[in-house]
């Protein structure tokens, strides 16, 4: 199986119409088993344009200390270890504040007396199903007011449903820290979908930077061409970072998107633009294996 | 009764610090007296849990009531757990605000009274969503 990631640092620069066009595209001409994961947990939207029926839903769970208080002699070793001040020592009782706990286990580790047992906390959710063109989606909602995306992402592509496609394109939430990382970690290609101002640069650069620390591959799709004066060619060129594709700033796709239409619904001809596009991305990997 | 104040300075007269997690300084003063003990707030750069942290280490140093101007809904849950009277207050200089106190013009927290902060002094919009619409504050 392949694995293909959209990022892009900025919000709002076209990662989900991207990751839907490569979908359709594959899916309805080369018949592949496409599957697309949203790993944007907090805010998916993949199903908006695949339209799934859900069918199998499955609980992501942190799991967060539960005292025994007959067993608990206040020693406070639990509170020492915690890094991220969950649990506290208030009259020789600990107290847990499972919204900061991270679930990293150092307590339950290091109580000398065993006192402490792990309970799930639920923090979100994973769903799945099959949408348009039958294209198989798979995404993570994380509940709103949890702060903790990046378990919910780590669930989400260690999910086995026993689904094995022949290839995962992933939509990756913006920016370029902890939960773009966990989405992206892995993959044999980043699409990094940008725009032609000094907001798509400033990030590209962001997102650019994080797959060099990941030694992930890396190839730019400018959307909105036109929308501004931002030289993207020429730092690509700089940084030799292959330009695949420019979607031009047009009203009627702008108009489309905006109605849940797909990039493929729009203009069909993007269909061929992104099995080449595919094509292209294919080979660099094959010669990145080879090499 | 032990009062901490939260300051910028660990000056008792210099205006108070509104921030209760994060402040620089807190000072401690047993009411009635004027013994001013300055102590650095060991959660300044918490990457997490501030909040708590100071409450566990006031606790600690047997503070039985605080000043500040807003308290997370940890920290609250803190204070009420460690017995702590929670003081609101706007402006004034925390010898000014001990004063207040003891004249009983200063009110109580009736529950927290800023939302849950995450990270360091919890960051705020992280560059815009675009067309998907604001998400408001990143965590």
């Amino acid at each position: 199986m392949k694995r293909i990631a959209v990022a892009s640092g900025k919000g709002g620069t076209g990662k989900t119409t991207v990751a839907v066009a490569l979908a359709e595209s594959l899916s309805v001409e080369n018949d592949q088993i496409v599957l697309v994961s949203d790993c944007d947990v907090e805010a998916p939207n993949v199903h908006l344009y695949l339209d799934p029926d859900f069918e199998q839903s499955k609980d992501v769970n942190v799991l967060i200390p539960q005292i025994e208080e007959d067993s608990c002699t206040g020693c406070g070793i639990c509170s020492e270890v915690c890094q991220y001040n969950a649990i506290i020592l208030l009259k020789d009782r600990p107290m847990v504040f499972p919204s900061l706990c991270h679930g990293c286990g150092s307590c339950t580790l290091n109580c000398p007396e065993k006192a402490i047992r792990e309970i799930p906390n639920q923090i979100g959710i994973l769903e799945r199903g099959i949408g348009n063109e039958n294209i198989y989606l798979r995404h993570g909602l994380l509940n709103p007011g949890e702060p903790l995306t990046v378990p919910v992402i780590a669930a989400l592509r260690k999910w086995n449903d026993g689904f094995s496609p022949e290839l995962e394109i992933i939509d990756s939430p913006p920016g370029a820290s902890c939960p773009v990382v966990e989405a992206i970690r892995g993959v044999d290609f980043l699409l990094l979908v940008t725009e032609p101002t000094p907001f798509g640069l400033h990030d590209l650069k962001q997102a650019h930077q994080m797959a060099n620390e990941l030694s992930i591959r890396t190839g730019v799709i400018i959307n909105r061409d036109g929308i501004g004066e931002t030289d993207i060619q020429g730092y690509c060129r700089e940084n030799g970072i292959p330009l695949l594709m420019t979607i031009p700033l047009d009203r009627k796709i702008g108009a489309g998107l905006a109605r849940g239409d797909t990039l493929l619904e729009i203009y069909p001809e993007y269909g061929d633009k992104f099995r080449a596009l595919y094509k292209e991305v294919d080979q660099m990997i094959e010669e990145a294996v080879g090499l | 009764m032990k009062i901490a104040i939260s300051s910028s300075t660990g000056n008792p007269d210099t205006e108070f610090s509104a921030r209760f997690g994060r402040c620089a300084y807190f000072l401690i003063v047993d009411e009635g007296e004027d013994n001013w003990d300055k102590i650095s707030n060991p959660a300044a750069s918490a990457q997490g849990g501030a909040g708590t942290q100071v409450v566990q280490h006031l606790a600690d140093q047997g503070v039985d009531a605080v000043i500040s101007g807003r308290y997370g809904p940890n920290a609250y849950d803190a204070l009420s757990a460690a017995g702590m009277k929670a003081y609101l207050a706007n402006s004034g200089t925390p010898r000014q605000l001990v004063d207040q106190v003891q004249a009983g013009s200063l009110r109580q927290a009736a529950g927290a009274t800023g939302e849950a902060m995450h990270g360091q002094g919890g960051q705020g919009g992280r560059g815009g969503r675009g067309g998907q619409g604001g998400r408001g504050g990143r965590r």
